[in-house]
């Protein structure tokens, strides 16, 4: 089986060190307004801070994938002397509240890791962090390639018992004749 | 479209309980920018000299700055500004924290408020809709802890609060203004707050800001960044390091406070301990402060730590900064550290000025010590020193029996208990109590700062120029090298040339004319922050900060739209200082009142001094008695100011021109 390197994007997120300014949503806003920099709302941030100040509770989270689900967990964790809700580590776009979703229309927000061309260095919440709290990681790793190939047929499989495989061989090519002409 | 600024404010009217949200003059950013800027031209425009404090027609108002919700670093400001009880002049006490940005993103620059509600109340801001909801089941609630109650009513952990304590309900001339981790505590906002039934002001806010050029002010917050991990990573040398770093002096994180105790006067001002900070005590207090500091916080958008969150033994959690952690353990000659955690918990739910009330609560036992209060007000006083503070605040806080009179603050419960105590006031300026710094060589930078700005607080007029010089001449050389804050190379020639002793030393130098440069130069950053918003700890109140007056025309005209240089900026600021200035001298301001306490030094000089006085006077455009000029009103499009000034003679004939 064939092996394909994968750059892996994370931000690891030191919490300990967090102050809680939210300097990382306000520029998380501002970079993915359109244009860019033109407006700036942290309502609007691919990444939150999670505050509860008397709990000494202070924490950045990124969103996630959306999930339509709502969620059943509600589970309690108690991590030195402190309670967190289940909620709080949650990267989801999701029913059961109101975080990683636009104010006004309500579409989830998901964070891209500033894909940019030409590409940032780092995300820019994390060139935005004076604390350290944020820091960008690369890593390589090796992935098979059958798996992308499997991913590809359970998606060509699930649109043939959609749509027919009449119906898709046609709009596929009618695709590549589009872009034939653009090209040409 | 409106840049930087909303375009909005929220104008309410406790009485009636009219709520308009009002589009603003796009031009006031023109002339005026923002925050303090603006809001001095509604007290100007709504506020005859005739209404005082507790009037409703007093307005309060509540102002984000210019750029506050920018990506600038460290702009989150809330100036509050009314007509002080104590001064009756118009003060400007200001917040850090997390409201201002919150007020900004729910739509509104300013909120108005006038008039007195019926009954207790809080205003309900979530964007555009606003309500003005019953408080009547929060009388009394600490201004710490209603701030979570009001969360746990409207179910918003998100929205952020200011609301006042028992003191303000009460209306102390000492009472504050508490959010989250920050207080509006100077000249008693907070009293007005209560007079007006007004218990607390909630917000939430979810709305865009707009940038003119996102990019470009983008280009000039980076090169902020880099220079504040510069000056992070960089400490300067040369000076104490509770003055070493950038942002409010790091007394949350520094445990050394000899500069502070041995300096600074313990009680009512008046004992200098040169002794203090012994082995034994940095023990005991490193023992202390690491038990109560549970984590160090930042304002909104903030890359400096200056506040803490406390948790000690059993008492409430609370957030922390600055000198709160020295004033009332030294006012009360409390050696023990852990005094502090426990009565600043207390004072800061009552909502009380860390700065005037333990003086206040000093003032009151001295008067006890020397008779003129007798036995009778302290009935159930414990006698220990931690013990009887405690009752006296709460004396104080609730207006009861002693507490009552000394709640107007120390000029004003003199004059009312009478029988000498005057004499025991000595460390007020325009009825306001001062820091607690008495030093012998009379400094000409100092004597003008206390004396004559509208801000009234010390700690909030000085900043960029060192506090005393350095001892040699090359270390002077060394620190000017990289001085780019400077609006001019000739200061550094003022400060290479000061020096400790001797000719080029104070009194005498800086020269009237010198001092009136530096402290000019000051007071106008300090203008620049009050009306953009930015933290003073960034700016105007710190040695080598991030921003100064080459940077700031830059970023405010990328955030706004607006061309400004160097030049024009500074006419603006002038323009709101000026105004300030005449909306005092309408309410009495004089040369009388422009004077720091007999005691503030041992050693005082009455002609140089007259003279720096008038030198500076003459600088800033004003006449001798400290009013703006029509010329120097005129130059600053404020001929309407002139015109109001002249019909009520307090310009007459002849004081039309600035060498006069």
């Amino acid at each position: 089986m064939a092996k394909i390197k994968k750059i892996i994007k994370t931000i690891r997120v030191d919490a300990d060190k967090c102050n809680g300014c939210r300097a990382c949503e306000v520029v998380c806003s501002g970079f993915h307004a359109d244009p860019k920099w033109s407006s700036i709302n942290p309502a609007r941030s691919r990444i939150q801070v999670i505050t509860d100040r008397m709990k000494d509770i202070w924490f950045p989270v990124f969103a996630g994938e959306y999930t339509p689900a709502e969620c059943a967990g509600r589970n309690i964790y108690e991590i030195d002397g402190k309670e967190y809700d289940e909620c709080h580590f949650c990267r989801a776009s999701c029913p059961s509240r109101d975080l990683f979703k636009e104010p006004d229309s309500g579409l989830p927000l998901k964070c891209d890791m500033c894909e940019d061309d030409p590409p940032q260095e780092e995300p820019l919440c994390v060139q935005a962090c004076l604390n350290d709290v944020l820091v960008y990681e690369e890593r390589e790793e090796e992935v098979d390639e059958e798996v992308a190939q499997e991913e590809m047929e359970i998606g060509i499989k699930s649109l043939i018992d959609e749509y027919g495989l009449e119906n898709l061989v046609d709009t596929v090519s009618r695709l590549l004749q589009k872009e034939e002409q653009t090209s040409s | 479209m409106r840049y930087a600024e909303t375009g909005y404010n929220l104008e309410v009217d406790l009485s009636t309980g009219n709520i308009e949200k009002v589009e603003t003059d796009p031009k006031l950013m023109e002339t005026l920018l923002g925050g303090l800027g603006t809001s001095v031209k509604l007290h100007w425009d709504r506020t005859p000299p005739e209404t005082k404090a507790f009037d409703p027609e007093n307005l309060l108002i509540f102002s984000t700055g210019l750029l506050v919700g920018t990506p600038m670093y460290s702009c989150n400001r809330t100036l509050v500004t009314t007509v002080s009880p104590q001064t009756d002049l118009l003060c400007y006490p200001m917040a850090g924290g997390f409201w201002s940005a919150e007020l900004k993103y729910a739509g509104y620059d300013k909120i108005v408020i006038r008039g007195k509600a019926p009954k207790l109340v809080y205003l309900w801001i979530n964007n555009d809709q606003v309500e003005i909801r019953d408080a009547t089941h929060l009388r009394g609630k600490g201004a710490v802890e209603v701030q979570e109650l009001i969360r746990e009513e409207l179910n918003e952990p998100r929205a952020q609060i200011s609301a006042i304590g028992v003191a303000g309900e009460n209306r102390c001339f000492t009472a504050s203004i508490e959010q989250s981790r920050s207080s509006a505590s100077r000249g008693g906002a907070g009293g007005v707050m209560g007079d007006k039934n007004l218990k607390a002001i909630a917000v939430r806010g979810t709305k865009d800001i707009y940038l003119y050029d996102g990019a470009k002010f983008m280009e000039h917050i980076e090169e902020v960044r880099a220079y504040i991990r510069h000056r992070n990573e960089n400490p300067l040398k040369g000076v104490p390091a509770i003055l070493s770093g950038i942002g409010s002096p790091q007394e949350m994180l520094h445990i050394d406070e000899k500069w502070h105790t041995e300096s600074f006067a313990w009680g009512n001002a008046r004992m200098r301990r040169r002794d203090f900070w012994t082995p034994e005590i940095a023990k005991q207090w490193a023992a202390s402060q690491n038990s109560a500091i549970k984590r160090l916080i930042s304002c909104f958008n903030c890359s400096q730590q200056c506040g803490a969150l406390i948790a000690f033994q059993d008492v409430p959690r609370y957030m922390m900064k600055c000198f709160s952690k020295l004033t009332y353990a030294m006012a009360a000659y409390v050696e023990d550290l852990d005094f502090t955690w426990k009565i600043c918990e207390r004072a800061f739910n009552y909502g009380l000025d860390s700065f005037s009330t333990p003086q206040i609560l000093a003032f009151g036992f001295e008067l006890r010590d020397a008779g003129i209060l007798s036995d009778k007000y302290f009935e159930g006083c414990p006698k220990d020193k931690e013990g009887r503070f405690f009752w006296l605040l709460e004396k104080v806080a609730h207006r009861d029996g002693i507490g009552d009179i000394l709640a107007d603050g120390t000029y004003w419960a003199a004059r009312r208990i009478g029988n000498g105590a005057e004499a025991f006031d000595h460390n007020t300026i325009k009825k306001h109590e001062q820091m607690n710094i008495k030093l012998g060589m009379m400094d000409p930078l100092y004597l003008l700062m206390y004396s004559t700005n509208e801000k009234m607080s010390i700690p909030q007029i000085e900043g960029n120029w060192p506090q005393m010089p350095f001892p040699t001449r090359e270390q002077r050389e060394e620190f000017v090298k990289d001085w780019i804050h400077l609006p001019d190379e000739k200061f550094k020639k003022y400060f290479v040339d000061w020096e400790l002793r001797g000719e080029f030393a104070n009194p005498h130098y800086p020269t009237p004319q010198i001092a009136s440069e530096i402290v000019d130069w000051m007071e106008t950053l300090h203008n620049i922050d009050d009306a953009i918003g930015l933290c003073a700890g960034m700016g105007s109140f710190c040695l080598k900060p991030p921003y100064h007056i080459h940077n700031y025309p830059k970023i405010i005209s990328a955030a706004t739209g607006m061309d400004l240089d160097e030049e024009s900026l500074t006419q603006i600021v002038h323009r709101s200082r000026n105004l300030h200035r005449a909306f005092n001298n309408l309410r009495g301001l004089r040369r009388v009142d422009e004077k720091p306490p007999e005691d503030n030094w041992k050693y005082r000089f009455p002609e140089l001094e007259a003279e720096i006085l008038s030198t500076y006077y003459k600088y800033k455009g004003w006449n001798n008695d400290g009013i703006p000029t029509r010329e120097r009103l005129e130059e600053l499009n404020l001929a309407f100011v002139a015109d109001d000034l002249e019909k009520r003679g307090i310009l007459k004939n002849g004081q039309d021109k600035k060498d006069n």
